[in-house]
């Protein structure tokens, strides 16, 4: 079953009394790849949680195709840091296979060997690269077969190499059919993956549309700037 | 000072020779607080769990609650539980004053909030770092605690050192509940203070030694079992 369309309609976040983001109105459909772009701090990490469930909805309101507890196990989201438990870099890719209490049918074996981790496989995760952390994070996230993927800037940090490789991954993921929604700040990245631009300044989309429209031609002067790569408040 | 080198020529005689009376009373103590130290930690490493990831009204309130609990006076718990198990009290019944269970109950007050206090500390911080990918991964409260306890197991391991370092030491609840009878509820310390009243201080600094040695010994095999610095980066 679908989770798919995720509709947003006023939506906001809020923490105490400041509006984190919104209100937001946008649909994610599915089969897209949604770039979310704005300056740092413009909101692009809320959206996103508030989406994955991470933000409670304080106004408006966010709805997924199907029940909520049935969305929240068909989605996944990769964290700018990525988050690592203490343990090998095999019992991490296989934690959400555990606690769903689903058999490993080799999937942890095929994404080890997808991301370039096979040999790591017993070492302690929190040992390894960032670039390589991030893979793992990434390989986690996919394990249960997503329909819905967030990424927060995946390749914030990350040198060319390993940027170069989650970037493929991601293209297969989506081909494969997983929908996905990523943070970037990165417009070269947004050329390359995205099909759908979001941009968002202070808390707010200011617009949204195919991602080719968005890049050659922008509405704002603040969409422009940041095209251009000056500097955005 | 003289008293001093005579208690450690004391103790590496008593030890050398191991001693009946020695081995007997030492293997009591470790028995009393090796089981005390489990069931304590069977009760606080889950409650410390449960008090990290679980927000709840009067949380902050419990918190402070367990951290003054742990500087708990042992001789009130030990009169408290002394009340509680005498022929008059409620548990007198089951006729446990004065035997190496009463002991352990005893310890068992007085180390748990210790326990469940350093394993709260210790787990607040993982939760804080797992708590987004834990909610994520839509996880439910008792394996967001079970992930906690076991990533968390190190400094479990120290918040239970901490109290077997307490539980091994105690005297004053373990006299008013245990009796101090020989052969039957005598352990290190009591015995260090009926020597030490008696005034055969050589062999009470002896017994302490040995009891200092003993601690030690504990905590470096849990250490060496657990590999708590081979494996730091984990």
């Amino acid at each position: 079953m679908d989770i798919l369309p995720l509709t947003l309609s006023g939506t906001t976040a809020r923490r105490k009394s400041k509006t984190l983001v919104g209100p937001i109105d946008l649909t994610i459909t599915k089969g897209d790849f949604v770039m979310v772009m704005g300056p740092n701090g413009s909101g692009k990490t809320s959206l996103l949680r508030l989406m994955h469930g991470l933000e409670r909805v304080r106004g408006g309101a966010a709805k997924f195709a199907v029940d909520d507890s049935l969305a929240q196990s068909k989605q996944s989201f990769v964290f700018q840091s990525p988050t690592l438990l203490r343990r090998t870099v095999r019992e991490n890719v296989a934690l959400p296979l555990k606690l769903r209490k689903q058999p490993d049918t080799n999937q942890v074996d095929i994404w080890l060997e997808r991301i370039g981790l096979t040999a790591a496989a017993d070492q302690p995760a929190r040992s390894l690269s960032g670039g390589e952390k991030q893979k793992l994070a990434l390989a986690r996230a996919m394990i249960t077969d997503p329909q819905l993927l967030f990424l927060d800037e995946p390749s914030a940090s990350l040198d060319g190499q390993s940027t170069r490789e989650i970037e493929a991954i991601l293209t297969q993921v989506h081909a494969n059919g997983t929908t996905v929604v990523m943070a970037t700040h990165d417009m070269g990245q947004a050329r390359r993956l995205g099909q759908t631009a979001v941009f968002i300044v202070q808390g707010e989309i200011l617009e949204h549309g195919p991602m080719p429209d968005f890049l050659d031609h922008p509405k704002s002067a603040r969409a422009g700037a940041f095209i251009a790569g000056d500097i955005v408040e | 000072m003289t008293e001093i080198w005579d208690g450690i020529t004391q103790a590496f005689f008593l030890v050398v020779s191991f001693d009946p009376d020695l081995v007997s009373i030492t293997g009591r103590s470790l028995r009393v607080t090796v089981t005390a130290v489990l069931i304590a930690s069977l009760i606080a490493l889950p409650f410390g769990a449960w008090l990290a990831v679980r927000r709840f009204r009067f949380r902050r309130w419990a918190i402070a609650l367990l951290n003054a609990l742990m500087g708990l006076p042992p001789v009130v718990v030990g009169l408290i539980v002394y009340l509680l198990l005498s022929r008059s009290g409620p548990f007198g019944v089951l006729d446990l004053l004065f035997t190496p269970t009463a002991m352990i109950i005893a310890q068992v007050v007085i180390i748990t909030p210790l326990i469940a206090s350093i394993a709260h500390q210790a787990l607040r911080e993982l939760w804080a770092e797992y708590h987004d990918l834990l909610i994520s991964l839509n996880t439910t409260k008792w394996q967001r605690m079970q992930i906690l306890l076991w990533d968390g197991r190190r400094a479990l391991i120290t918040a239970a050192l901490a109290g077997f370092g307490r539980a091994i030491g105690e005297v004053g609840a373990i006299m008013i509940v245990g009796g101090n009878i020989d052969n039957v509820t005598r352990v290190l310390t009591t015995a260090i203070a009926l020597e030490t009243g008696r005034g055969d201080f050589a062999l009470a600094l002896g017994l302490g030694f040995v009891l200092i040695g003993l601690s030690i010994t504990v905590n470096l095999i849990i250490h060496g079992l657990s590999r708590t610095e081979q494996e730091g980066r984990w």
